[in-house]
Formats: C-alpha cells, structure tokens, sequence
C-alpha cells in the first residue's frame, strides 16, 4: 500500500531504486555465479553436448545422437567396470559406516586414553591417498609383504592379493573402510556428543538398558549423521580412485577398475574422449540420483532436531 | 508408605563441591522442597535420592527399602529433568510411555493408561506431535505425564518451571501441587526460587555450601529463620538485615516496619516501588539500606526524611559472626 502510494507520488524514483537494488544483489552473487558456471555449469553442458558428437579425428565432429550410449551399452568393459563400482560401494560404503559408530561410540564413553584413540582413529584420514595406496602396496607384496610374512608364519603359503582377479577388489575394500571410517567417526563422534546427557539419565530411571536406549535413542537421533555419511561415502566410492593408479592400474584384466577410472583411461590413455564424455554423463546421472533419493525421499523420514 | 529418608549422605567431586553429611527425611505423601542458590548442592541431593550419583557416605531409604547401592530403575521413582529430557525424534505419546515399553508393558494397558494420563495432563490433544512442534508448558506437561505414568510412589523434580515464563510457572506450580496430593506421591522438588518453595511445600530443606541451613515447614522459615542466611533468602524483598548494638545482627520483615510521626529511626527514602496492592520503599539507615512495604501507592520521593519504627515481636537478632539465631534479649529500640 505505502510502496504503492510512494511509487505513484515519484515513478521514476521507486523504479531507479529497485533497479539499484538488483543491481547490487547481482553484483554479489557474480563471484560464486562465475565459479560455478566456468568451472561446474559450463563443464558438465560441454560434456553433455560432446556425448552426442563424434569423434572427429578425420575430419569435423559429426552429431551422432545416442550412437555413443549405444556403444557405451554394448560395451563389456563398462558394464564391468560398473558391476566393480557397485561391489566396491556394497564393500566399503555400509563396513566403513558401521566401523565409525563403533569407534565413535567407543571413544564417546569416558576411558583412559580417549584422545589418543581418537587420534590414532582418525589418523588415516590425514593421510594422502597415494600414500596410503603405497604403504598397502607393501602389506600386499606377495611373498615378502606384511600380509604374506604374517600367513607364511603360520604356515600358510604366500599369495598375490593384487594380482588375482578374486582378492583384488576385497583387498581395496578393506584399504578403503581403513582409511575413511576414521573420517567418518568424527561426524558420528560430534552428532554424539549433541544428544544431551540428560536423554541418557532419563532412560536409566525408566529402566532401559543400554542397548535399549542405543537401539530406541541415540541411534534414531544419529540418523541425520547417517545419511549425511552414506551419501558422502557412496559419492566417494564412484569418486575416490587415487589408489587405483597407484596399486592396480585397473588390472588385472580390469578386475578392480572403477568407473572413474575407466573414464580416465579413455580420456587421457586411449584419447576418446567423446566417449569418455558419454561415461562421464553416466556417472554424474548416477551420483545425481544418489543426491535427489537424499533431498526427495530420505530427508522426510528421518527426524532432524 | 514410601518415605524417603536420607541419613549423613555426603558426595564431592575431589573435593569440590557436593553435599556433606546431610540428613533428612521426606514423609510419605508430602511435597518436600529443596531450596537454595546455585551450587548450593540441592540438585545433586536429588541426583543421589535418584541413583543418578553414587553416594561416598552415608545411606538412603525408600519406603523402609535401603536403595544406597541401587540403580535408579530399581529405586521405584520418577523424574522430572530441568531440561525435561524429551526424546526429541518420538511423539508425545512415545515420549511418555517410554518406560512402559521399556518394561514390557502390555499395549492394552499401555493404551489405557496413556490415556488417563494424558487427560490428566491435558495433552489428549497433542499425542502426535513432536517435542519440537510443542510449546515450553506443553513440554513441561510431557515430561510430567511420562513422570506420572510410570505411578511410582515417589516422583523427584529438578527445577521444572525454571524453563517457564512467569504466568506459565504460576499455573504449572498449582497444578503439580494438586497432582501430588491428588495421586498421594512423595515429591522431592529442587527449586532455587523460594517463591515456589514456599507456596508449593509441606516441608522446606534450604540448604548452603553443601549442607542443611534449615529444615521446616514454610511458614517456620519465615517466621523464625534459624540464619541470618535463611532469613536474606525467603520473602519478596528479603528480611531487613542490619548491625545492631553487642555483636548482632537485627532483622525486620518490610511489613513490619512502619513509618512514624516521631521518635523513630532516621531514614532518607532512596526510591520506592509501586507493586498495585502495595509499595515498596527502599530506604537508607545509617549506610545500610532497609525495604518498607507500605498499603497501596506511597506518596514519598527520594530524598525525603522519614522516622522508622517496628514492634519487639517482630525482630529476630543473628550472631554477626555465625549468623545464628540468637532468641533470647531482645533489645528495645
């Protein structure tokens, strides 16, 4: 009513200001804006549209419509590389969450040398992942590796972990769940330390034991915390492929290939990229809908404080 | 019946803090209030009565029971937290029959029995919210049916309405009042606002430093406070404490002083305050300053000369070192 009445007093004025107004509004969110569009937008757009082109290495790049995901969908490597990703997603995303509970819950309690537990728990994630890659590269080590001297002392024979097509990705999941589940822990360790003492002592005079109340309380109450940890472990587990340069290169016979670095190895190894780009469409449509199950269907059953 | 009785229980933290030695008892049936300032020790009484603290010392009966060494489930009680303690991802139903579920309760009786209680707290209404979706009284209420449903014989209160705006605290301190004697359950309350302890209690325990100032009934700490302590901390405003001749200290109600033509003790009015039925008039006595309640709206401004005066039967006299009661030779004034 009054911006009404002022507006009709001085049109102009009002106008000039609103303008300014938006002007400045923009002004501040250009920084993020460009960020996001040259280095998030534009990119996965540029990817999209190559996806439908060929690749053009005689000649100009030809429109091909779905040519590529038709290839990509005849293609054994991939649906390989995508049974891999998924084993190593069942593999680390559920032991790596469960391990950080336990962990968190336990140095939660108040015990001796609770700082250094917690410390020595999160060390790993400190870690850079090629160094973590080469430090199991040694306990993999047929015959002389940590793992191999430990079995040989108990008369078991030596084995080539990383060059078996039936222990490889196992041997990667367990490196893996040993270096993120500390990470994780710190998340399950803060939403912890949220839930008010006072829960606790209310549940002990009702009489509830503990596992009761870890069962019908803390664990409800952590649900926030668990969501947020399986959709940044699953991102992870299609994300995370350091290791597999280091360790693997994919081998053998593409046994622990990840999809990611499938991508890599098409891009930048065999130099396809328009078919790299088909790949790569995938796998943002695959973590795309990892994030809407989160937003649309998960946030709503889950009690947020 | 279920009598609490707590014999020279003491309780420090290395040293720090707690409670020393003290010794009480909470008749079957009554409202007993724990009274006192902050770190007075009055909340961790409450916690050792409810097995919350291990004692150092000394024991606790419920009900003729020894339940010293007992977990707080075992010890038949209730309770009510500060923070109310509601488990904040289950409804209101969930939230107050908890402790049925817990022991296995049948859900036919459980339905019933919720719904008596939620009639008696009036939340019938209200059994599918969440904490989050509650106001502070509705909150309380929770906490006070999960309290009641359990039908413990003994119920203990840790400053409940401190939570609670002031018109909120004034209905909810009637209403719990009238539960306890309605259901007959032996209360322990911990309140540092004697407001409420004294409107709300059959019995009174101000306690100080960890140890028991005074012990009685309401009307027994404001008539004859056994301290200078006590007498500071119950009425609004607190006793007049000051010196007196040979070592003492003279105490008068505000409402026991009165202004007098002539004769009286010399005073200048500082302020005063308009409370509707009557006012408050802060005086100064020789440096030390005194409270006068007067009927009414008061007509003195600051600055004015005024003459005190008060009856000898309305002054108490405290040891100025002990701060003890001291009965006898009452001077005139």
């Amino acid at each position: 009513m009054v911006a009404a009445v002022m507006s009709a007093a001085a049109p102009g004025t009002a106008r000039r200001r609103t303008w300014l107004t938006n002007v400045n509004a923009w002004l501040l969110l250009l920084p993020a804006l460009v960020l996001l569009a040259a280095f998030t937008h534009y990119p996965i757009l540029a990817t999209l549209y190559h996806s439908f082109f060929s690749l053009g290495r005689s000649g100009p790049a030809e429109f091909v419509g779905l040519d590529n995901y038709t290839y990509m969908l005849e293609d054994d490597v991939f649906w390989q590389v995508l049974r891999n990703n998924l084993f190593f997603a069942l593999a680390t995303v559920p032991t790596s969450i469960a391990l950080a509970l336990l962990m968190a819950v336990w140095v939660d309690r108040k015990i001796a040398g609770r700082t250094f537990l917690r410390l020595a728990f999160f060390t790993p994630t400190v870690l850079p992942m090629i160094a973590v890659a080469n430090i199991w590269l040694f306990f993999y080590t047929p015959d002389y590796g940590l793992l191999d001297q430990f079995l040989k002392s108990l008369g078991f024979s030596g084995h080539n972990w990383l060059g078996d097509p039936s222990t490889v990705m196992n041997c990667i999941a367990v490196m893996v769940v040993w270096k993120e589940a500390g990470f994780f822990m710190i998340f399950y360790l803060a939403a912890l330390q949220t839930i008010p003492p006072e829960l606790k002592e209310a549940a002990m005079v009702e009489g509830a034991s503990r596992w009761y109340f870890f069962r019908r309380v803390t664990l409800p109450l952590l649900m926030p915390t668990t969501l947020f940890i399986s959709i940044n472990a699953l991102i992870n587990s299609f994300k995370l492929v350091d290791q597999l340069v280091i360790m693997t290169k994919g081998g053998p016979n593409n046994a622990s290939s990840l999809l990611l670095y499938y991508i890599y190895e098409v891009a930048f190894t065999f130099w396809d990229t328009t078919y790299a780009a088909t790949l790569t469409v995938t796998l943002i449509t695959i973590l795309a809908a990892v994030a809407l199950t989160k937003f649309v269907y998960l946030d709503r059953r889950i009690h947020y404080q | 019946m279920s009598e609490i009785v707590v014999s020279a229980v003491s309780k420090t933290w290395g040293g720090v803090g707690g409670v020393n030695r003290i010794s009480f008892k909470a008749d079957a049936g009554t409202l007993l209030v724990l009274l006192g300032p902050s770190g007075c020790g009055k909340s961790t009484t409450l916690r050792l009565i409810a097995g919350l603290e291990e004692v150092d010392s000394g024991t606790i009966t419920i009900g003729g029971r020894d339940v010293t060494h007992l977990s707080p489930a075992e010890r038949r009680i209730s309770m009510v937290f500060q923070s109310y303690a509601l488990f904040p991802h289950l409804n209101v139903a969930e939230n107050i029959i908890f402790g049925l579920r817990v022991r296995g309760v049948g859900r036919a009786e459980r339905d019933e029995r919720l719904k008596r209680v939620a009639d008696i707290v009036g939340l019938s209404h209200l059994l599918d919210r969440k904490p989050s979706q509650l106001s502070g009284g509705q909150r309380q209420r929770v906490a006070l049916g999960r309290a009641i449903i359990a039908e413990a014989p003994v119920c203990l209160m840790d400053e409940p309405l401190s939570n609670l705006d002031a018109k909120l605290r004034h209905e909810m301190r009637t209403e719990i009042r009238s539960l306890q004697q309605r259901l007959g359950m032996t209360m322990v309350y911990v309140t540092h606002d004697q407001t409420e302890a004294m409107t709300m209690a059959d019995r009174v325990i101000l306690m100080r430093d960890g140890v028991i100032e005074q012990n009685g009934a309401p009307h027994e700490l404001y008539n004859h406070p056994a301290s200078d302590f006590t007498a500071r901390f119950i009425g609004t405003p607190p006793m007049n404490i000051i010196s007196w001749r040979d070592g003492s200290l003279l105490g008068v109600r505000p409402e026991h002083v009165s202004i007098v033509e002539s004769g009286g003790v010399p005073a200048t009015v500082k302020a005063t305050e308009y409370l509707g039925a009557d006012s408050i008039v802060l005086c100064e006595v020789e440096g030390e300053t005194m409270a006068i309640r007067q009927p009414g709206f008061c007509q003195l401004h600051a600055g004015d000369k005024i003459g005190l005066g008060w009856q000898d039967r309305h002054i108490h006299l405290f040891e100025r070192t002990s701060g003890k009661r001291r009965d006898a030779g009452a001077p005139r004034h």
